[in-house]
């Protein structure tokens, strides 16, 4: 089992979502965040008080699939978050020891 | 407020006139008057709390919203038990008096005669009962002492905020409204022009909120951290909530539902939009980008300088002082503060301060003594006239009643702040100001 997690643009997240679908992923859990990469900030002005903010929001999914589907995902989740320009972000894959569905009990392969 | 006859009793003051005519509750004047009431309490609660509360960070939003509306509370009570009485009473001509301590003898069912006992020509009359002066009044003692927390935004302790209004509102304000308002006052001997308090509020709370500011220093990380507002939108709806409220402002001043409170509707609205354009073309010059707290702030800017005009001035002059605020509030704002190192946080004297004594000595350039004095005493209207219109005296009397108000409004409120400092301490800890107010002073939290 994997976890594949990713930091996308928050406004592709419906495009993702739609992707990942018909590949038979269930569910998945988004977070709202900041970070930075390469892509430059913005520079905020209060009555003269400037600030280079250079967090920008972002949004991270995080999907548990079996391994025999990470590729798959991964490129899904690739094509439909890319616009081709700086801040795009980046997908990680990790591995995951255990999984549980809390309801019923069932574990691993099952809970995904 | 200001201090002239209303047309017609001016006609039943004539001796020799043998007009019976005994001044009486206007039920127009009477209506309008509690209308403005009522617009100018919205301007604190909530008008002054959102705008406030928009600008700065979310950690201190209900801080900030409370400071307003406790003072609402204390300021109304402190007023009610003696700051009225030692703003209206006859007094001598620095304070009033106790005679109308807890509104004692207060003329509630019929017109109220401002320093009446004075003799004949001093009083003012009115056709409103005295209740309703009073509470008129009321508002704008409670909107001063809210806008002095501006300066101290985000590191004052609620228990010191309340200890030092009191004592500033009975000892300051009260007095400096007497010496400007009062007939036996000493700024009103002086002839000093002040329609709706561009002294007596704004260059009052603005004074007291720079020493303030000093006094408590500046906030921990400033310059440094990132301080940005958090939700500009309420500080926007507070804005708009203080633009509509200032009709009551500046209208009710006239006291009545005449000619003079409708030019002062008319300039106070030119004024304010000169103020936001004003702005906003300077900092997109400027910054490159007008912004919606640039646009707010030139509108306050705008309305802070036409207050002590809004009797006085046609409509031209109006729009020339809501550019000029305009842009010299951008500038005080913004390289002023940043020069001189002072962390104003919110532009208590940036913006009030500043707008404040711009309008008053516009006040002194542009008064028509006429648009006041209606009964064809030219003597008298030039009295109530500045520079343009043959007066050029108004510019030296607007200059000495600006300097006698700050430096009192800077040397007592200095007083008082160490008196608090010694007694529960001014500032909250730098733990405390890391935290924020709201979970710090009122154990509360946003959300």
């Amino acid at each position: 089992m994997k976890l594949v997690m990713a930091v996308i643009k928050p406004f592709k997240l419906d495009e993702v979502r739609d992707a990942l679908t018909p590949l038979g992923v269930q569910g998945l859990t988004v977070t709202e965040v900041k970070g930075f990469g390469r892509q430059k900030g913005q520079t905020e002005i209060y009555r003269g008080a400037e600030y280079q903010v250079s967090f920008l929001p972002k949004l991270k999914i995080e999907v548990a699939v079996p391994s025999e589907l990470v590729d798959a995902v991964v490129e899904a989740i690739a094509a439909a978050a890319k616009t081709g320009k700086i801040g795009d972000g980046k997908i990680f894959v990790l591995d995951v020891e255990r999984a549980l569905r809390i309801r019923t009990g069932e574990t691993d392969g099952s809970a995904l | 407020m200001n201090k002239f006859l209303p047309a017609g009793l001016a006609l039943a003051a004539c001796p020799g006139l043998a007009l019976a005519a005994e001044p009486a509750i206007d039920a127009g004047n009477t209506a309008w008057m509690l209308v403005s009431t009522i617009l100018v309490l919205m301007m604190t609660i909530p008008g002054v709390a959102f705008f406030y509360a928009g600008m700065v960070r979310k950690k201190n939003v209900l801080g900030t919203m409370m400071q307003s509306f406790t003072i609402c509370a204390l300021v109304a009570v402190t007023w009610v038990v003696a700051g009225y009485s030692l703003a209206f009473g006859n007094g001598n001509q620095y304070i009033g008096d106790l005679t109308k301590f807890m509104l004692n003898g207060i003329n509630w069912n019929g017109p109220f005669i401002l320093g009446a006992g004075m003799g004949g020509d001093s009083e003012v009359p009115t056709t409103i009962p005295e209740t309703v002066f009073m509470m008129f009044q009321m508002t704008f003692a409670i909107i001063t002492a809210s806008l002095i927390t501006g300066a101290v935004a985000d590191r004052m302790k609620f228990s010191a905020m309340v200890l030092f209004v009191v004592p500033w509102s009975l000892l300051v304000y009260s007095p400096v409204a007497h010496a400007v308002w009062h007939p036996a006052g000493v700024i009103w001997a002086w002839g000093a022009l002040d329609f709706a308090g561009g002294t007596v509020v704004h260059i009052n709370a603005g004074i007291a909120g720079l020493v303030a500011a000093y006094v408590l220093g500046k906030r921990v990380g400033y310059g440094h951290d990132n301080m940005s507002p958090h939700n500009l939108g309420l500080a926007m709806l507070g804005a708009c909530l203080l633009w509509v409220g200032w009709f009551g402002f500046n209208a009710g001043s006239a006291l009545a539902a005449d000619a003079r409170a409708g030019m002062a509707m008319a300039v106070t609205m030119i004024a304010a939009a000169a103020g936001t354009l004003a702005w906003l073309l300077a900092e997109s010059v400027v910054k490159g980008k007008p912004s919606a707290l640039g646009a707010i702030s030139g509108a306050v800017a705008g309305l802070v300088a036409i207050t002590p005009a809004s009797g006085w001035v046609f409509p031209g002059p109006a729009l020339v002082i809501g550019l000029a605020a305009g842009i010299i509030c951008f500038w005080s704002s913004t390289s002023l503060k940043k020069a001189l190192g002072y962390d104003d946080s919110l532009d208590a004297w940036g913006v009030h301060g500043v707008g404040g004594v711009v309008g008053a000595m516009l006040t002194g350039v542009f008064a028509v003594g006429t648009l006041y004095v209606t009964d064809g005493d030219a003597a008298k209207a030039m009295t109530y006239s500045g520079w343009l219109a043959g007066n050029a005296e108004m510019l030296l009397i607007q200059a000495k009643s600006i300097l006698a108000v700050a430096v009192y409004s800077a040397v007592a409120t200095f007083i008082l702040l160490k008196i608090v400092d010694v007694m529960v301490g001014l500032r909250v800890s730098e733990d405390e100001e890391r935290e924020g107010l709201d979970v710090t002073q009122h154990g509360e939290r946003l959300g």
